[in-house]
């Protein structure tokens, strides 16, 4: 690479600025590198600065968005939805209702950067499962909610008004709940009772679970006699998370899948399965028959809520808790509850209901009575540690290693 | 700051008349601000992600830290997933290119007297991109499923023992990332075969050459470029593919790669080191593997 240089001063002149050209190329690359590091950190500042809420705009702004999971709320045939039609009629506020939570882990990692900042994250009230609330609130991620504005929020039913994650519930409200319990289809296997059925050698193979892990280690638990709602230790969740893998391995669970497990029941992958009590009340009407059965296992079934709460970075709170206090009427309630077929947190909403529909209003995975509820618990909130351990090791099982 | 260091170098030499107009670099600007914010930008950011360490006490929240062991750990933990990553993209180019060849072959050569049903023949290799692979893909599930048509019928001709399932295994997730890569691997061997000369092949034949070692010497050296371009596209995304693999698609807990692993770290454990440092050793992976190809296959200037 060593050649002369040519003897015209011209084009020495010409390769001397080309090879100095080319260094500052070089310097321009480092360059943007450093820029591109410094906007990287930028990025990764994790704003762990206490974020305020946003201040509320909702006297002159009547619009308010609500995000909320899919067939969650009553709907007709047109696709309206027709208690939150009369909700806008009523009130003059103009709802968004967005179908954008389909998994509580998945909604949260798309958010939280926003609320990390304070943002408005496009949503005013959004409903979230028991334990991811928790992490909000713990976060600092919600607004207190004013319950001046909420007068019925006084309708609650008694039990969850103290719930571990929101003594008095200042942030939250319950929106839905529901059990996670066992199914089998009744034409072609025999009656499934408790957890321990599940791991029948005539059912290898063809056993679904939740990987949803509170529910379905929450139901492994139980039948072991642990009390999920108590002070249990990491020992007695280990010792589930024992018998979950090992009917892993063994090939006994066929898949561990979030919403879609509905789907292979249905197409006979599965013929028992750990799974949500409204959801089979749904494919039990889509097949015309009570082809499979919901059980609450012997051991006992989780019981879990999803909530309202109101993210930081609102801008219409009061608009949101207008709405709150609107589904907080018994009627209202009765009216979702019945068409959702998950349990409604409002107290007198069964007495609402037995006017409109009897036979409905006894259904107890709707509207349970004290009997029931006392053989279902709701999983306790987890330290920031063990949700990392437990988390960890659930998932690992579900990778495979 | 590019501009700068011209004008050092025009007033440091002799003033010789500038031949190095700016508008090259304005040109290439939007192409660099480009790269350099959705490509530089977050690579570097991975990076730093990939070193920071967890707060001690919130979940999903972590600070800058230089954290290298996150490398060690992620592969210690996750390396069979790494592996079978690899194996299955592997197995599923080969697939791939054990049907795109002679389909590409037939599109190509065998129906270039009929320009109409050529055209036809293409449109059909690339019809299914026309609906989301997501719905392709569950549609094998239900294909598949226990008792579905195919599981059903290899049971009846006793191919398959009767407690056998296809969903949920090896076999599946194979064949799904086979299926979805096919279209990727026959167009661009399409493209040189249907470009490729006759007459060469007709010269071949000529100089009493079999029609097999015409093949190998003359079609298939001529085919190699799109083989090259077809068999990367294949085998890079079928690596960090995380959909076919998927519990919710065609596999199941034996089968997570290592896009699955980094989905679950970064939605569902919110562990974004570890998801970062998977990442990045896909990437550092990826390139190492295909640079050893192009290498040994000698076809640098082809691409």
């Amino acid at each position: 690479m060593h050649r002369p240089l040519p003897e015209d001063p011209m084009i020495r002149s010409l390769i001397a600025q080309a090879k100095r050209a080319q260094i500052s190329r070089r310097a321009m690359l480092a360059g943007t590198g450093a820029g591109a590091t410094a906007l990287a950190l930028a990025a990764c500042s994790t704003g762990s600065e206490e974020v305020s809420p946003a201040e509320d705009q909702s006297e002159s702004d009547k619009t308010l968005n609500w995000a909320n999971w899919p067939l969650y709320i009553d709907e007709d045939d047109d696709g309206n939805y027709p208690t939150l039609q009369r909700f806008q009629e009523e009130s003059g506020i103009e709802v968004n209702y967005l179908i954008d939570v389909d998994d509580n882990n998945s909604y949260f990692a798309k958010v939280r950067d926003q609320l990390a900042l304070g943002q408005d994250i496009g949503a005013d009230t959004v409903c979230l499962t028991d334990w991811m609330v928790n992490r909000w609130i713990q976060l600092g991620y919600t607004q207190e909610l004013n319950k001046d504005n909420i007068p019925n929020a006084a309708n609650l039913v008694a039990s969850l008004q103290d719930p571990q994650f929101d003594p008095g519930r200042v942030h939250s409200l319950p929106w839905q709940g529901g059990f996670a319990g066992i199914c089998y289809n009744t034409d072609e296997t025999d009656e499934v009772r408790a957890v321990s059925d599940l791991w029948r050698p005539d059912l290898k193979g063809r056993v679904g679970v939740l990987s949803e892990m509170r529910d379905t280690i929450g139901v492994i638990m139980l039948e072991q006699g642990v009390d999920i709602s108590g002070d249990f230790s990491a020992d007695e969740f280990n010792a589930a998370l024992d018998v979950f893998r090992e009917q892993v391995e063994s090939g006994q669970i066929r898949n561990v899948r979030g919403n879609a497990y509905s789907e292979d029941l249905v197409n006979g992958d599965t013929l028992a399965a750990i799974c949500w009590s409204g959801d089979i009340t749904l494919l039990n009407y889509e097949a015309g028959y009570e082809k499979w059965k919901f059980v609450l296992p012997e051991g006992g079934a989780t019981l879990w809520n999803d909530n309202f709460l109101i993210p930081i970075g609102s801008p219409r709170k009061t608009n949101a808790e207008k709405l709150i206090n609107y589904y907080y009427e018994p009627e209202v309630a009765a009216e979702v509850a019945l068409w959702v077929n998950y349990i409604t947190p409002v107290e007198g909403a069964k007495e609402a209901a037995l006017a409109i529909d009897p036979e409905v209003a006894e259904n107890q995975l709707i509207f349970p009575n004290a009997e029931t509820l006392a053989n279902a618990k709701i999983f306790r909130g987890l330290t920031a540690q063990e949700e990392n351990e437990f988390q960890s090791s659930f998932q690992s099982i579900l990778l495979g290693s | 700051m590019a501009f700068g260091a011209f004008a050092t170098a025009t007033t440091a030499a002799e003033p010789v008349a500038r031949r190095k107009s700016p508008i090259a670099l304005l040109l290439l600007l939007p192409g660099l601000l480009y790269l350099g914010l959705f490509f530089l930008v977050p690579l570097f950011s991975l990076v730093i992600t990939s070193l920071q360490q967890p707060d001690p006490v919130l979940f999903g929240q972590f600070e800058n830290a230089f954290r290298w062991e996150n490398y060690v750990t992620v592969l210690e933990q996750y390396w069979p997933q790494t592996i079978r990553a690899f194996g299955f993209a592997a197995l599923a180019t080969l697939f791939a290119l054990l049907i795109g060849f002679p389909l590409a072959y037939f599109v190509g050569i065998t129906l270039r007297r009929w320009p109409l049903l050529q055209a036809l023949a293409l449109v059909l290799v690339i019809a299914p991109f026309f609906i989301s692979f997501l719905l392709r893909t569950i549609a094998w599930k239900q294909l598949f499923s226990d008792e579905g048509p195919i599981v059903g019928f290899l049971q009846a001709l006793a191919i398959l023992p009767g407690d056998a399932a296809i969903t949920g295994s090896a076999f599946a997730v194979v064949f799904g990332l086979t299926y979805n890569f096919i279209p990727f691997m026959t167009l661009p061997i399409y493209t040189s075969l249907e470009r490729l000369d006759l007459r060469y092949v007709e010269a071949g034949g000529d100089l009493y050459a079999s029609p097999r070692s015409t093949f190998f010497r003359v079609t298939l050296p001529l085919a190699a470029p799109g083989i090259m371009s077809g068999t990367l596209l294949t085998f890079i995304p079928a690596a960090g593919d995380y959909v076919n693999a998927s519990r919710e698609f065609l596999g199941s807990t034996d089968t997570a790669m290592i896009g699955n692993v980094i989905e679950a770290n970064f939605l569902v454990l919110q562990n974004f080191p570890a998801a970062a440092a998977l990442s990045l050793v896909l990437m550092a992976a990826i390139l190492i593997l295909v640079s050893a190809y192009v290498k040994r296959s000698g076809t640098e200037d082809l691409l």
